[in-house]
Formats: structure tokens, sequence, C-alpha cells
């Protein structure tokens, strides 16, 4: 007995020693990853966002000196506000766009669609089988002049032949808010969707009209899937340039078409990078800010 | 507030209401009158159409015809939010977003009524429960969501208590305990129950008054002990409880019994106690009200002779015996283990007697095993 009680207990060291690395090993590949892709990509743009173009470099492809010039945040920062308000601006604007469209369209599907649930389901992701530039590009042919849209408001004396339904702002909203009211759309219907119906009925019968129920259980109810759809509808419209280049004009320009240019056409690293850290840091922040208010129910 | 959340007082009377999908008829032309006051249960099993008239008198279904009163007061074209009718529904559905205080308050914040505070915590007293006032539902046990979920209702004041098996998701020690607690409660503040049931032996520990349902319609309706002592229907005495059902013949009269015979043996039956239509009868006796005698001993009162133990269970308190007859068919006797004598074994003949006030006839137009084969236990 002596002789073998110590073997087992060495036994179950080892075999608790593996169950605790067992995380670990399965955690390995995606740590890796993220630090080639992630971690390694951000300290280059951070070591990048502090350097300067070295004057005069003679040829195409620019040198940079690193010389620890954090001025390049306030400078930049200073240079490109416009195009940074224009950003939150439109991405807060799509962002509502979006939820409004969104919400009714999630509660139809999640308590009025009955069999039709799952087609319904299919048809909010089918469009984005396709590539997001096409259907950007699509969009521009929808609101351009030759379109039955123009045409329509046109034999309504809406328009005339002088106004421009694309190549402005509000196509820029419009298409941000397009483009990502799948990521609204989605986590809205599954936090409806997982709502007792029972305790909508529960609130009918204590004395609570459609309305009231509406917004003392359906709306507190699905508030996770509103703070979600937001942050994945926002963040990507704060950073986009792609329905900016497409359906603005030049003064619809948002911050990731500056970053675009700088890093593309003019090759200012540095500017680029500085660019990028800000928008990052404020996204961060504002979303850190919206979920703590959202978590303490003062959106509601 | 002048609508009918408030004002409605009285019976709750149900006029040939009818609920129908498509050519199905889950509710057929129901017509009852609760009184005020009262405890009463809708019995039945899975599909029978309790809980549709239950949403119907809570106004979550529409009737397809026929109309709901309470007192005075038509309430059947109006909203369930205006209805002085609150349900405690299956599952509790309380707002897992709102805390214990505010799923109790939530009905009185809607009627704007102005003390909320003391209303809400005379109530949390009743349930004993008190100190949970802020917590969040999911953080109660299952029975504490119970008595909040018949705090949330209760504490309105409706005309009309609606309970939707409510009892369903607790373990049987707690469902016992709620059942002498939610009839404790209703004695205390004097509102009518309504409550909607499968479960035999709830119905009858809570109710006042029982209403058996069998697909759409009330088989009977009375008090727990007159519908176990004079069960109308095969229904109604297969699934309320255990009954012999013996098919028989009324072939004479003796002062003031029937005298039925049931496969050659001559049994009486009261003739207060036969609701046959004609001689032709299902001669009915409980199973407990039986006493089971080796066939070698001689009784008086009624009997039947001939049969075989075909299987004994002791279960403690009493001993089950399954009893084959000489035309085949196996009658359940529960024996009291009261009188020291050890049960008798598998296969050996017996003789059954009973007082014959016990025995009871039923119209032999019918399924006899109507009502046996639905499980108590199962669910909605």
């Amino acid at each position: 007995m002596a002789a073998i009680a110590p073997a087992k207990a060495i036994r179950s060291v080892t075999s608790l020693r593996k169950k605790v690395a067992t995380p670990y090993f399965l955690l390995l590949p995606g740590l890796l990853w993220l630090l080639l892709f992630f971690v390694s990509p951000i300290l280059t743009t951070l070591s990048m966002s502090t350097k300067t173009v070295k004057a005069d470099s003679g040829s195409f492809d620019q040198t940079y000196v690193q010389n620890y010039h954090w001025a390049n945040y306030w400078d930049f920062l200073v240079e490109s506000r416009p195009q940074f308000i224009r950003s939150f601006l439109y991405a807060g604007l799509a962002t509502i766009l979006a939820l409004a469209i969104a919400y009714p369209l999630a509660y139809a599907i999640a308590f009025k669609s009955g069999r039709w649930k799952n087609v319904l389901l299919v048809l909010v992701v089918a469009p984005y089988f396709c590539s997001f530039i096409l259907r950007t590009m699509a969009w521009k042919q929808i609101l351009s002049q030759d379109n039955f849209i123009f045409k329509a408001l046109q034999s309504l004396h809406l328009v005339d032949s002088s106004v421009q339904l694309t190549s402005n702002a509000v196509a820029v909203v419009v298409g941000l808010a397009y483009n990502f009211l799948p990521f609204m759309t989605l986590p809205l219907y599954s936090s409806l969707e997982r709502i007792d119906p029972r305790t909508l009925e529960a609130s009918g019968d204590l004395y609570a009209n459609g309305f009231t129920t509406f917004r003392k259980v359906t709306v507190p109810l699905s508030m996770p899937g509103v703070v979600a759809g937001t942050l994945l509808t926002f963040i990507p419209a704060a950073g986009d340039f792609v329905n900016t280049e497409i359906l603005g004009n030049s003064n619809t320009t948002m911050i990731g078409s500056v970053i675009q240019a700088q890093f593309n056409e003019t090759r200012n690293y540095p500017k680029a990078s500085a660019l990028s850290f800000i928008l990052m840091i404020t996204i961060l922040v504002m979303v850190l800010t919206y979920v703590r208010k959202a978590g303490t129910e003062d959106l509601v | 507030m002048t609508d009918a959340s408030t004002s409605a007082k009285g019976d709750l009377k149900l006029s040939h209401l009818t609920k129908s999908y498509g050519d199905f008829n889950a509710v057929d032309d129901l017509s009852l009158t609760i009184p005020e006051g009262s405890f009463f249960a809708l019995l039945g099993p899975s599909g029978c159409g309790k809980t549709t008239t239950l949403r119907m008198i809570a106004g979550l279904e529409e009737p397809t015809s026929g109309t709901l009163h309470i007192g005075t007061t038509d309430i059947t074209d109006m909203k369930p939010y205006r209805r002085p009718v609150n349900t405690v529904f299956q599952n509790y559905a309380l707002f897992p977003h709102l805390t214990i205080f505010e799923n109790i308050a939530f009905g009185l914040r809607r009627r704007g009524i102005s003390d909320v505070n003391e209303q809400v915590n005379k109530v949390l007293d009743l349930v004993e429960l008190p100190h949970l006032a802020q917590r969040k539902p999911t953080q109660l046990s299952g029975g504490q969501q119970q008595r909040i979920a018949v705090a949330r209702a209760i504490v309105n004041r409706p005309a009309l208590l609606l309970l939707d098996e409510p009892l369903g998701a607790l373990d049987l020690k707690l469902r016992r305990q709620m059942q002498i607690e939610l009839k404790w409660i209703q004695t205390e503040i004097g509102l009518t129950f309504v409550h909607v049931t499968h479960d035999q032996e709830e119905a009858m520990t809570m109710a006042d008054t029982i209403a058996v349902m069998n697909e759409g319609k009330i088989e009977q309706m009375g008090t727990p002990a007159d519908l176990y002592d004079n069960p109308k229907t095969a229904f109604v005495a297969n699934f309320l409880g255990q009954s012999n059902l013996i098919e028989g013949t009324i072939v004479g009269s003796d002062g003031d019994s029937h005298v039925v015979d049931c496969f050659g043996q001559k049994v009486q039956v009261q003739k207060n106690r036969s609701v046959a239509k004609d001689s032709s009868v299902l001669f009915g006796i409980r199973p407990e009200k039986i006493r089971i005698h080796p066939s070698t001993e001689t009784h008086s009162g009624c009997l039947l002779t001939g049969g075989h133990i075909s299987d004994v269970s002791y279960i403690g308190v009493s001993t089950q015996y399954q009893v084959e007859m000489p035309w085949g068919q196996e009658l359940m006797v529960f024996e009291q283990n009261d009188d020291g004598i050890p049960p008798l074994a598998k296969g050996d003949a017996v003789n059954l007697t009973w007082e014959s006030v016990f025995s009871f006839a039923l119209d032999g137009n019918q399924d006899a095993t109507a009502g046996s084969e639905v499980s108590p236990d199962e669910e909605e």
C-alpha cells in the first residue's frame, strides 16, 4: 500500500498539470495568430506614428526618421478635424438610421413571421454574398438620374435635373446604413427572439397596453441586441472609406479616406499611422462610455 | 380610472363559450358560473381545452363565439389590459430585467396607484419574502419565483385570479406546501381563484368546486367529495382517482336498489347512485372500498367470487392487488395494512366484498376505459 500510494499521487499531479495546461494549449494557435497579425502591426503602427518624413529623400519611396515626434498626433488631429467630425457624424446618423430600419424588421421576423422566419433571415443576409464594393456601386446606379427612383421623383416634381441623388452626404449615410444593416439586424433579432412571449402576455395582463408593453418590457429586454448591433454598425462605419469614395464628393471625405490616401497615395506613413491611432482610441473611448451607460440602463 | 379593471365585481359567467381552430373545437359550447370568492378548478388531461378556456377569460385568446361576464359587465371583447383579471402564468413569466419589487409594482404603476411602496411591501409580507425585494427573478428559487408570481397578480386585487398550472414546475414536496399556501392566501384575501390543472390531487386539495373537462366540454362539476363519490361518467370515474368499472345489466329491483347482473354474478347498487339510462350499465366500485378475502371464508354484503390474485404491490400504508376475475377482467383492490394480517400472495383464490352504499352505476353505452389511460403527470 505504502509503495503504491505515492506513485498514485504523482500520477494524479501530472494529470492535474495536464488538465491545467490543456486550455492554454488550445489557446495557442489563436494567441500566435493575434501576436502575429494584431499585436505586431499595432506596435509597428505605433512606432511609425511618431516618425517624421525625411526631407528631400529624392526617390519615390519616402524614408522616415524615428525622432519620437509625438506632436504628430496633435498636428494631424487639428489638420483632419473636419474629417474626424464628419466620420463620427455620418457613422452616428447611419447607426440611427440602421437601428430605425432594423428594429421593426427584426421584431417582425422574431414575432410575426411564423414559418417564413428562416427564409426572411436568409433574405437579410443574402445581398452580402456579393462584394461590398459592388453593392455600393449598385447604389450609385440606383440613385443615378437614369434610374426609376429619380424618374419617379422627377415625375412627381419633387426633383429637377439639377438635383443629384448621389454624390452627396445623404447618399453616403444611406450607403453606410445599408452596408451594415445585417450587423444591426441579426443581434437585434437574436435578442428579441429570446424574449419569452409569456412575459409580453404577462405585461398585457398587468394593465399595460401594446405600446407600454413595448416600452417597458420589449425594449429593455432587447437592449443587449441594441448595444451589440449599434457597436457592430458604428465601429466599422466610422472607419469606412468605400461609401464616401463611391457615393460621396470631395466635401464628404471621411477619416478612413484620409488614412487610405496617406497610406496608398501620398505615402505619408507617419501621418496615416497617427490618424489610425487617434481613430482607434476615440472609438474605444466612445464604445466604453456607451457600454457603461447601456449596462446601467441609462439608455432606456 | 373608470374602466372595468377596478369596477367590475361579481360572479364570472361563461355562456356558450366556443373556441374553434378550423374544424376542431378546443372549447365546445361551454357554459358555467363561477361564484365570487370561490376557489374553482378546471381539471382535465392535456388538450381538453382548460388552458384555452383560461386564456379566453384572461383575454389572451378571442372566443369564436359565446360571451364572458363578470357580474353584469360584459368582458368578451375587452382587451386583456382592461380586464379586472390577473394571471399566474405557468413558469411564472416574471420580468427578468426588473427587480422583484418592480415586478410586483408593475400592475400598480400602470394603473397609476399612488401608494405603490406600501402595497408592494404588504404583499411581500403576505408571501413571506420581503427580504428579496431588490433581487432579480433569476436569483430566486422556483418556489420563491412562484410566490412572487402570485404576489405580482394579487397585489392588484383583481376580481378574478387565474392560475395556469401554477405548480407544474415545482418538485412534489414544494408543490404540497404551495398548495396549502395558495389555499391560505385565497382564504386570507377572499379573491375568486380559477385554477387550471391536470393534477387531480392538486385540484382536490385546493378547490371548493372542480369542473372536470374533456374534449372541450365539462364532463361533471361539483365539490371534490361529490365528484369522487358520485362520478357521473366513466371519464370522471377513471380520471379522478381510480375505479373498477364492470359491464352489467339491470335485471331487477330490491327495495331502493337495482340488482345488476355482472357476468353471471348478482350485485346491488342503490337507485339514487345510478345514472343508467337503460338496463345496460357500468357497475362501479372504488378500489379502496373493496375488502379482499381468501375464497375459503364466507362473507355477507355485496360479493364477487372466483377471483385470483395476479399481482401484489406492498406499498407500506396499503397493499395493492390486481385480481383477475372469471370473465378475464382485472380489478384493483387497495387494502389498508391496519389489521396485522400479512398480505395475500399472488395466485391466491379470493372473493371480493364491499358495503353496497359505495357502489355506483353509470350509463353502459360508453367506453369503460375513458380517462384511465391519461397519465396524470403529462405536461401540456
